[in-house]
C-alpha cells in the first residue's frame, strides 16, 4: 500500500521546511549582529535539501532530507563606527551579511511549502480512512 | 479457476486502478515534498498507459508447481515531467501543477473506492441472497 508511505514523504517535507523556517528565524534574529573578528561574526545560514531515495522502489517517490545547514561565505560588511566597543584599531566593526528582504521572501516560500505538505497529509488521511470503510 | 480469479473478475478494473491511484499519489506527494530541493526532477505516472500495462500483461500462467508465481509486471514506469518554467537550481517541480494533479488524483481515488464499494456490496447481497 503506497498511500501510507505518503505520510512519511509529506512528513519529511514538513520537517525540512521547519528546519528552513528555523534557520530563517535565526538569520532574522541575528541580522544586526556585529563582531570584532570574522570568526566570531554571525553568517547567514541556509539548509541544504536533497531528495531522499526511496528505500525499496527505485522509481517511486521518496521524501526530502536536510543534508545540513551551511553558512554563507562571501565578503562581510565592514562599517566605520569608531565609538563602537567592538571596533578594531582602524575604527571598523564587522556586520553580519544577513539580507532581511531575502530572509522574508525565504520565510514566505517555506511557509507556503509547509502548508502544501499539510494539505497532502490531510488528503492522505482522508483517503486511507475512506479505504478502511470500503464495502460498508 | 480459483476463488482469487473469480474475485478479480468481479472487482474488475477498479482494484488495479485503485492501486495505481495510490502509487500516483505517492509520486505526486514526493514531488510536492521536494518542491524546494535543488536539482529534483518531478515525476508522474501516465495513468492510462500504466493501467493498460497492469491489465494487459496479467499474471504469469503456472503450469507446474515449481514455476515461479510472477507478478503483474511493472505497471508502467513513471516519467519525468516536462518543466513549464525552468528554475535556476534545476528543480522542475511546479507546485501549482503538482497540487492540481494531486487533488485530481485524490478525487479519482475516491471514485474508484465508490465503484469498488458498490461491487463489494453487490457481492455481499448476492451471498446473502437478499
Amino acid at each position: 500500500m503506497s498511500l501510507d508511505r505518503l505520510f512519511g514523504i509529506a512528513g519529511s517535507g514538513l520537517a525540512a521546511q521547519s528546519v528552513r523556517l528555523n534557520t530563517t528565524a535565526s538569520n532574522l534574529a541575528n541580522a544586526d549582529n556585529v563582531a570584532a573578528s570574522e570568526d566570531q561574526l554571525y553568517r547567514a545560514r541556509e539548509p541544504v535539501f536533497a531528495a531522499a531515495l526511496a528505500d525499496h522502489w527505485s522509481d517511486s517517490g521518496g521524501g526530502v532530507e536536510v543534508l545540513g545547514v551551511v553558512e554563507r561565505d562571501g565578503p562581510v560588511r565592514r562599517e566605520y563606527q569608531p565609538g563602537h566597543p567592538l571596533a578594531d584599531a582602524e575604527g571598523y566593526v564587522l556586520r553580519s551579511d544577513v539580507d532581511p528582504v531575502e530572509e522574508l521572501a525565504n520565510m514566505i516560500s517555506a511557509s507556503r511549502s509547509y502548508e502544501t505538505n499539510v494539505e497532502v497529509l490531510d488528503t492522505a488521511k482522508q483517503l486511507l480512512l475512506r479505504t478502511l470503510r470500503l464495502g460498508q | 479457476m480459483s476463488y482469487r480469479n473469480n474475485l478479480d473478475s468481479a472487482l474488475g478494473v477498479h482494484a488495479d486502478a485503485l492501486q495505481l491511484r495510490a502509487r500516483r499519489a505517492e509520486l505526486l506527494g514526493a514531488n510536492i515534498a521536494n518542491a524546494d530541493t535543488p536539482g529534483y526532477l518531478a515525476k508522474d505516472l501516465d495513468f492510462a498507459a500504466a493501467l493498460r500495462t497492469a491489465q494487459g500483461s496479467g499474471a504469469l500462467e503456472r503450469r507446474h508447481a515449481a514455476h515461479l508465481a510472477g507478478g503483474r509486471g511493472e505497471a508502467g514506469s513513471p516519467h519525468y515531467r516536462v518543466p513549464t518554467q525552468a528554475a535556476a537550481d534545476g528543480n522542475t517541480v511546479d507546485p501549482q501543477i503538482e497540487k492540481g494533479a494531486f487533488t485530481e488524483n485524490a478525487v479519482a481515488y475516491q471514485v474508484e473506492l465508490e465503484f469498488l464499494g458498490a461491487r463489494i456490496r453487490g457481492l455481499l447481497s448476492a451471498i446473502r441472497g437478499e
